[in-house]
């Protein structure tokens, strides 16, 4: 089962800290959202009031189309997968899992079926006489999906589910969830620090910072256009350029930067349209710097001297020394950059981001 | 020097065994005597007394009663002292830490003031003595441990546990039932085994509070009374084997939970 989630306006006030700072979200049904922020960015705080733990100080939260505010845990059509699987260390994983649906009244043999069904869904189904304790992080993690996957909840919470495993297990959980997600159907949103992780398995991102939603869309619109500085630093390297706005037509912006003035289509300015004046900045990713073709429009930032360079496996990334500005470009793993050489700093135009505030 | 000092240590080890546990060897000794007096010399071993204590039927009620009062209280106990601590560990109350110290503050009080303080209140309720009034008392002094040992288990890590309960739909009394009490079962059962020990051997209280019906210690001490007897050896017998049964029970269940929950 599944529901869409309205959040309107929610704000959350820790004595005098604002931990939700007026938050606003609309989830469609079925969506995999991922919350996406730094540590004390309020991402848990969030989850829980969506789950009800704790309780917006204003603000509503409404879920398939009913006030949720004011309304319990139990009583939501929500169930949360907590960081630490919080799993029943007494109880056997049959147990665990149909445990929703026993306070649910649900009679025993049609409550073991389901138990059963949900840990085959997760791959576990023979370990089901087991306790918490004889299983491995990851199969407990697989525990703690199906017991809150088991009373058909119409939106799942997740808390940093992946966060106590390793990376190579924590790659094949993502993409184990993601299939789950849509095998099942639900509302998922699902909360962590990990860009990666983020863009693995999100359909939506919501970029948080300091309580406030900075940036939300496919993983591809938040990397490629990103609408906050801070949305472009956390999602991924990039290059943050001070310049300002010289001329605008209808289609073109002309801006001046410490590397010379560039003329940018006005769909770079992903902010608000380009006013005459102002202190904007070019957000570039490092692997843009790779030499353009000739047949689109490309635009110039003079040449870059390699200061020094590291092979990352997928490219090569250098530092680069650019008039006063310090830049990093990620060059193709078959280069061989060398360290004093100079590089054209040709990009395509419309790989450049212009965003509306200073640096 | 080395070797002096060894030796030195182990022969003041084996004085403090001695000392301990001399005084318990002797009464189970003389409990086999064959003669009148639990005293030297050791005329010979007999089962005799043994037989007259299990045939007598004031001592052995007495000790049915001593059963019933350790087990009902210490139930008793354990459940209060539950609940407190689960108040005490899961709600912010106000002057939380002043609270909890006057729960546990029963525990330096000496029984004695406990068991007359109890006497006046019960004089004034006009409630009789009893078994029931000995079982009031003995929850009064293994309250306070009960207490103090479930609270002392009760950390945050199950909070995120029962919130997942919660979750998925269980009242508080389902979360306590089902999930926080089984979760401290060790402790819990801890808590339950040394209070009965407690009350098993408890005197003072047992002797304040009672009147017709009295628990084995009481039984005793009238005993004791009419002159010393290998009778009373083979009774102290009885009550010191129960004990280390109490004990050993306890550290077999409390042991095997506790190295298996994770
Ligand atoms: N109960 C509380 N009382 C006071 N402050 C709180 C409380 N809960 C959270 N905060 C504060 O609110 C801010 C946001 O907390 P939150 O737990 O939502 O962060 P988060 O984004 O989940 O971080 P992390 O990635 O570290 O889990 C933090 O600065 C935290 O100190
Ligand atoms: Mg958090």
């Amino acid at each position: 089962m599944t529901a869409d989630v309205s959040i309107r306006n929610a704000t959350k006030v820790f004595g005098s800290f604002r931990a939700l700072d007026d938050v606003s979200l609309d989830i469609a049904a079925g969506e995999f959202i991922v919350l996406l922020g730094p540590s004390g960015c309020g991402k848990t705080t969030l989850l829980s009031i969506l789950g009800g733990f704790i309780e917006p100080t204003s603000g509503t939260i409404s879920i398939g189309g009913e006030d949720m505010t004011h309304v319990s845990p139990a009583r939501r059509p929500t169930t949360t997968m907590f960081q630490d699987y919080a799993l029943f260390p007494h109880m056997c994983l049959r147990d665990n899992v149909g445990f929703g649906l026993r306070m649910r009244g649900m009679g025993k043999a049609e409550r073991f079926e389901k138990a059963f069904s949900y840990l085959d869904l997760v791959g576990l189904r023979a370990s089901s006489a087991k306790k918490p304790h004889e299983l491995s992080g990851g199969q407990r993690q697989r525990v703690a999906l199906a017991r809150a996957l088991a009373v058909d909840p119409h939106v799942l919470l997740l808390d940093e589910p992946l966060g106590a495993l390793d990376l190579k297990l924590r790659r094949q959980m993502q993409d184990e969830l993601k299939a789950i997600q849509k095998r099942v159907g639900t509302t998922f949103v699902h909360v962590t620090h990990d860009q990666e992780e983020a863009m693995a398995i999100a359909d939506r991102i919501v970029v948080m910072n300091k309580g406030r939603i900075e940036d939300v869309g496919t993983p591809a619109s938040i990397y490629m256009r990103p609408r906050s500085l801070f949305s472009a630093g956390f999602m991924g390297e990039a290059n943050f350029l001070p310049a300002k706005v010289r001329g605008a037509s209808g289609s073109e912006a002309e801006v001046e930067t410490a590397l010379g003035r560039v003329a940018l289509p006005a769909s770079a300015f992903v902010s608000g349209s380009p006013a005459v004046g102002k202190d904007v900045t070019l957000c570039i990713r490092p692997e843009h710097f790779r030499n353009a073709n000739a047949d689109v429009p490309t635009v110039s930032l003079g040449r870059g001297r390699i200061t020094g360079s590291a092979f990352f496996g997928t490219h090569h990334r250098c530092h680069l020394a650019a008039g006063d500005a310090v830049l990093t470009a990620h060059l193709p793993q078959t280069d061989t950059p060398q360290t004093g050489a100079e590089l054209d700093l040709r990009l395509k135009a419309d790989s450049i981001v212009v965003l509306q505030e200073g640096v | 020097m080395r070797h002096l000092s060894t030796w030195l240590a182990a022969l003041y080890a084996g004085l403090i065994y001695l000392f301990i546990f001399l005084p318990v060897v002797v009464l189970v000794l003389f409990s086999f005597q064959d003669g009148s007096l639990p005293v030297p010399p050791l005329n010979g071993l007999t089962l005799r007394w043994y037989e007259a204590i299990f045939s007598d039927g004031k001592l052995m009620a007495a000790l049915g009663n001593s059963l019933l009062v350790a087990l009902i209280s210490s139930a008793v106990a354990c459940v209060l002292g539950f609940l407190a601590a689960y108040a005490f560990a899961r709600y912010t109350l106000p002057a939380s830490g002043l609270l909890r110290g006057l729960i546990v503050a029963p525990m330096t009080v000496s029984t004695l003031i406990i068991g007359l303080g109890l006497l006046s209140i019960l004089n004034i309720t006009g409630l009789r003595l009893s078994l029931v009034t000995v079982g009031i008392g003995h929850v009064v002094i293994n309250l306070p441990l009960c207490f103090a040992i479930i609270y002392a288990s009760m950390g945050g890590h199950q909070v995120n546990i029962e919130r997942a309960a919660r979750d998925l739909g269980a009242r508080d009394w389902q979360v306590m039932l089902l999930v926080t009490a089984p979760m401290l079962l060790p402790s819990i059962l801890a808590a339950f085994f040394l209070s009965v020990t407690f009350s098993w051997d408890e005197f003072i209280v047992a002797f304040l509070l009672s009147r017709f019906d009295v628990t084995l210690p009481v039984e005793i001490w009238s005993m004791l009374r009419s002159g010393l007897d290998p009778k009373t050896n083979a009774i102290g017998s009885v009550v010191f084997l129960i004990s280390i049964a109490f004990l050993v029970v306890m550290e077999f269940t409390v042991f095997r939970k506790t190295g298996k929950s994770s």
